[in-house]
This record gives structure tokens, C-alpha cells and sequence, in this order.
């Protein structure tokens, strides 16, 4: 407990730094207003419904181009290391699009699919398949030889083999290749939304912002701010669990 | 056997080059193609999906106008300034972290929550403080950018043996020069994969804020073909931007094996 306190005291100092320089008007309110402004304009839109009426889309968009990504990019991650063909094929096109800024999409989605839920999810799925490809890629292809041998010699099939001995082995890689994915849906939902968008809270943010109501706009900030902060967190935990047995085998 | 891979004939080795090359590329290629013949089927209207041919046209054009050279500066400006600054700072401040107890307990906290937060939602606020030209656009590039120099600096300092740390303290190394000659080349490697992981973000921040900004540089010009319907324009941004980040990814490569050329790492074979 107490060394919780002093490891986020740095976070209590800013807050009260930040506080301090609100109230007594160093920079303009508007500019940055107090924290106990931000706390009341988030309380309200709470007792309102704003918040949860946007942070639904948001979330829905989010969660279902992640998870389509994560299907899809660990099978084709997963195919490149084991079917040659699929390397040969789909490799240099990984290699093209990967740095490629997906939030150039934003504009080209949209003239497909138009302004509401189908846009977002597929930038997210394409955004975040990448990712969890090379994850999945560079997990499966480390995979022990003596691990394959084995289980061939012990009489595993194709796709047991992929089962019980690729995928548990790779697992890691995925999951760090995910914990990436996670942290770029966050990022695009939120810049789509912003961009064009007629619900969700990066539009929230914007027609808060563009309102001048401030305080309330600081307050949706930090929440998708502290949304994604918790989404990693759990996600960490989540992963760790996944991996316990790996732990177990090699201490 | 040994003909063909013998390096030092020059015609084997251009031949071989050049196989590779094709095999390579012979996907993107099949790719475009593709592009173009499902463009000119009729199954989509050209305001969905213009024919490569037609957006190549536009690039070309635009080039020739030099048009697509002005923009296309703007851009790599704010990303190079915005980047330029996040690499220094990080390593500045991931260095900083590494060695002095009191940077660390102030600013560990602060990295370890901002560096999963989407940060992009801080744009209004940005805007809000700083305006909407230039400086917010490669303010948001450099906190965007930061984070994973600093983590990676950190790590990569901390991960410098003690008997190197100690060998040259007992040849009489001063801080300073503990810290250039030791310390920053042994944490060179990982401190390039966090610069390299960097470079990537600091173009999608870069573009996404020119997006919702509005003005120049590509990203305000995609957006702006997009609102008049232009979808050419739309896809011929796209097509700029793809083989833009492609180029500063091999760039920065290059850069990591001609600093790194001392290392082990360049002896073995690269897994990317």
C-alpha cells in the first residue's frame, strides 16, 4: 500500500499542480480548466446518458474489428509460416502495408461503406490485422523443430500438430502482437470517430470541443484516456494468466 | 552450386538481385493488377474504387504540377521535426530514468500510464493550447512519438552488463564519458527499435492531424477530395502515403545496419 503511494505520488503532485494552476487562473480556465470542474462536467454526463449512449459504438466498433482481426490475422499469421505458397504470396504485401498509416484509410472506408458502423470496424479490422500477423508469423516460424519432430514421430496429424505444439508455442508472440492491435483500436476508433462520425466518443470530443464546454470535453478526454490505459492493464493480466503454464514449465 | 552463389561475380550477383526482386514484388504487382481489372468490370463505380491507371494519372499530374511536391513536404516536415524532437527527448529522458533514482521515481509512473493511453484524444486540448498550424501538429507527432524511445532508451541502458559498467569505471571513465562511450553504444540496438517503432507512428499522427485539421499536406488533402466526392484524389493520397512509409521504414533500416555495423546483430541473419 505504501509503496503504491510513493510509486504514483508523481500522478497525486501533477494533479495538485494541476489544480493549483487552474484555480488560481496561471492559464485561462478555458485552456485548462480545474480538475473539480472536469470531475462535476463528468458526473453530469454521466447523470445525463451522453456518455454512455457514445462510449457504446465506440466500444461495439472497437471490440468486434479487434476481434475480426485477431481471428483472421493469427490463421494468416500462422499460414505464412507454414505454407511457403501463402509467404511467398502475402509476405511482401505484410511488408508494403505495414508501415503504411492506416488512419489514411479514414476517407477511403468511408466512400465504401459510409458514415456509420461498418466504416470503423473495417478500419480497425485492417489497422489491427497487421499486428497480430507479424505476431503470429514470427511466433509460429520460432517454432522448436524437436517440439514437431515429437509430436510427428508420435503419430500427431496436420492440424492436431497446429493445435497442441504451433499455436501454444507461438502463443507469446501473439499475444504481444494483440497488445499492439489493442492499443491501435483505441487510437483509430477514436481518430475516425473524430473525423466523421455521427456518434461515439471521439465525436463527442469533437462537438464538445467545437461547443467550448471545456471541462466536459477534458472529462471525455481522460475517460477514453483511462479507458485505454485499463483496457492494457487487464489485457496484461489476461495475457499473463494465458502464459502461467508457460512459467510452471520453465522454472 | 558454387557458381551461383559465389558473391563476388558481378553478373551472377545482378542476375540474382534482380530474381529476388521480381519475386518480391511480383504480389504488389499481381495486386495493382488486380485493382485495375476489378476497377474496369463494372461490378464498382469508379467513385468506389477509381482504376490504378486513373490514380496514377493523378499522381503524375499532380507531380508535374508540383502540387504533390509541396504537400508531400509539408507532411515529412511535421513528421521529421515531430519525430527529430521525440527521439531526442526520449533519449535524453530515457537515459535520465536509467541512471538517476529521482527522474525515475517522477516520470515512471507517468510513462507506464501514458504510453497505453490513445494519446490522439488529446488533439482538441492540443489545438486548444497551441493553435491549429504547424506547432500543434508536431506537438501531438512528439508525445505520440515519445513513448517508445523513452521505454525502449530505458530498457535498453539498464540492460548494459556490469562488467562493461565496472571494466571501464576501473580504466577511469568519467561520467560523462561512461555515458557516451559505454552506456548509449551498448544501448544502441534496442534504443534504434524504439526509434524504429517510433518513425511509423510519428507519419499516422502526422497525417491524422492533418486530417482533422484541415490546410495542407497530404492528409488535409485527402480529406478535402474526399468531402467533394474526388475518390481519385482520395486513392491517389493513399497510394502517396503507402510507398512514403514504405521508403521511411527501409531508410531507417539502412540507417540501424550502418550504425550497427559493429554489432553482432549484423553478422545474423535479420528476421524482418
Amino acid at each position: 500500500m505504501r509503496a503504491a503511494l510513493i510509486r504514483y505520488s508523481p500522478l497525486l503532485i501533477l494533479a495538485v499542480a494541476w489544480q493549483v494552476t487552474s484555480h488560481f487562473e496561471f492559464v485561462s480556465s478555458s485552456a485548462l480548466p480545474p480538475l473539480t470542474d472536469i470531475g462535476r462536467a463528468f458526473i453530469d454526463l454521466v447523470k445525463s446518458g451522453d456518455l454512455q449512449k457514445n462510449a457504446a459504438p465506440s466500444l461495439y466498433r472497437g471490440g468486434v474489428g479487434l476481434l475480426l482481426a485477431i481471428g483472421f490475422g493469427t490463421i494468416v499469421g500462422i499460414a505464412m509460416a507454414w505454407w511457403k505458397p501463402v509467404n511467398v504470396v502475402v509476405g511482401p504485401l505484410v511488408e508494403a502495408f505495414y508501415p503504411m498509416p492506416k488512419s489514411a484509410l479514414i476517407p477511403v472506408t468511408v466512400i465504401w461503406l459510409g458514415f456509420g458502423d461498418g466504416s470503423k470496424i473495417l478500419l480497425i479490422f485492417l489497422g489491427c490485422m497487421l499486428p497480430v500477423i507479424i505476431g503470429a508469423y514470427n511466433g509460429a516460424r520460432s517454432t522448436e523443430q524437436v517440439l514437431v519432430w515429437s509430436a510427428r514421430s508420435m503419430g500427431a496429424g496436420r492440424l492436431r500438430m497446429m493445435w497442441d505444439v504451433v499455436i501454444p508455442s507461438a502463443l507469446p508472440e501473439i499475444l504481444n502482437g494483440i497488445r499492439t492491435a489493442l492499443a491501435l483500436a483505441f487510437i483509430l476508433m477514436v481518430t475516425s470517430e473524430l473525423i466523421v462520425a455521427r456518434e461515439g466518443l471521439g465525436n463527442l470530443i469533437g462537438f464538445l470541443g467545437a461547443n467550448g464546454s471545456y471541462a466536459a470535453m477534458y472529462a471525455v478526454v481522460l475517460t477514453v484516456a483511462f479507458m485505454g490505459f485499463a483496457a492494457d492493464r487487464i489485457y496484461q493480466l489476461a495475457a499473463q494468466r494465458a502464459l502461467a503454464w508457460r512459467e510452471a514449465a520453465l522454472s | 552450386m558454387s557458381a551461383v552463389s559465389d558473391p563476388r561475380n558481378p553478373v551472377v550477383r545482378i542476375v540474382w538481385a534482380t530474381c529476388s526482386f521480381v519475386a518480391h514484388t511480383a504480389s504488389i504487382f499481381a495486386l495493382l493488377v488486380a485493382w485495375e481489372l476489378f476497377a474496369r468490370s463494372g461490378k464498382v463505380t469508379m467513385f468506389m474504387l477509381p482504376p490504378f491507371s486513373a490514380v496514377a494519372e493523378r499522381i503524375w499530374s499532380d507531380a508535374v504540377g508540383g502540387k504533390l511536391w509541396m504537400d508531400l513536404g509539408l507532411t515529412l516536415y511535421r513528421t521529421f521535426v515531430g519525430f527529430s524532437l521525440a527521439c531526442v527527448i526520449g533519449v535524453v529522458l530515457g537515459t535520465a530514468m536509467a541512471r538517476t533514482r529521482l527522474a525515475r521515481w517522477f516520470f515512471d509512473p507517468i510513462i507506464s500510464i501514458g504510453f497505453p493511453m490513445p494519446k490522439v484524444v488529446f488533439l482538441p486540448v492540443v489545438i486548444l493550447w497551441l493553435g491549429v498550424f504547424d506547432v500543434s501538429k508536431i506537438a501531438m507527432v512528439t508525445v505520440e512519438a515519445v513513448f517508445p524511445v523513452v521505454t525502449a532508451t530505458v530498457l535498453g541502458i539498464q540492460g548494459v552488463g556490469h562488467e562493461l559498467i565496472w571494466s571501464a569505471r576501473n580504466m577511469g571513465a568519467k561520467d560523462r564519458e561512461l555515458l557516451w562511450q559505454v552506456l548509449l553504444p551498448a544501448a544502441l540496438p534496442q534504443v534504434m527499435t524504439g526509434v524504429q517503432v517510433a518513425l511509423p507512428v510519428a507519419l499516422i499522427v502526422a497525417i491524422f492531424t492533418e486530417m482533422a485539421m484541415g490546410g495542407f499536406g497530404i492528409g488535409g488533402v485527402m480529406m478535402q477530395a474526399s468531402r467533394f466526392a474526388d475518390s481519385r484524389g482520395v486513392f491517389a493520397g493513399i497510394v502517396e502515403i503507402a510507398i512514403v512509409g514504405y521508403c521511411l521504414v527501409q531508410a531507417l533500416a539502412f540507417v540501424r545496419r550502418r550504425l550497427l555495423r559493429w554489432h553482432q546483430e549484423a553478422h545474423a541473419p535479420s528476421t524482418v
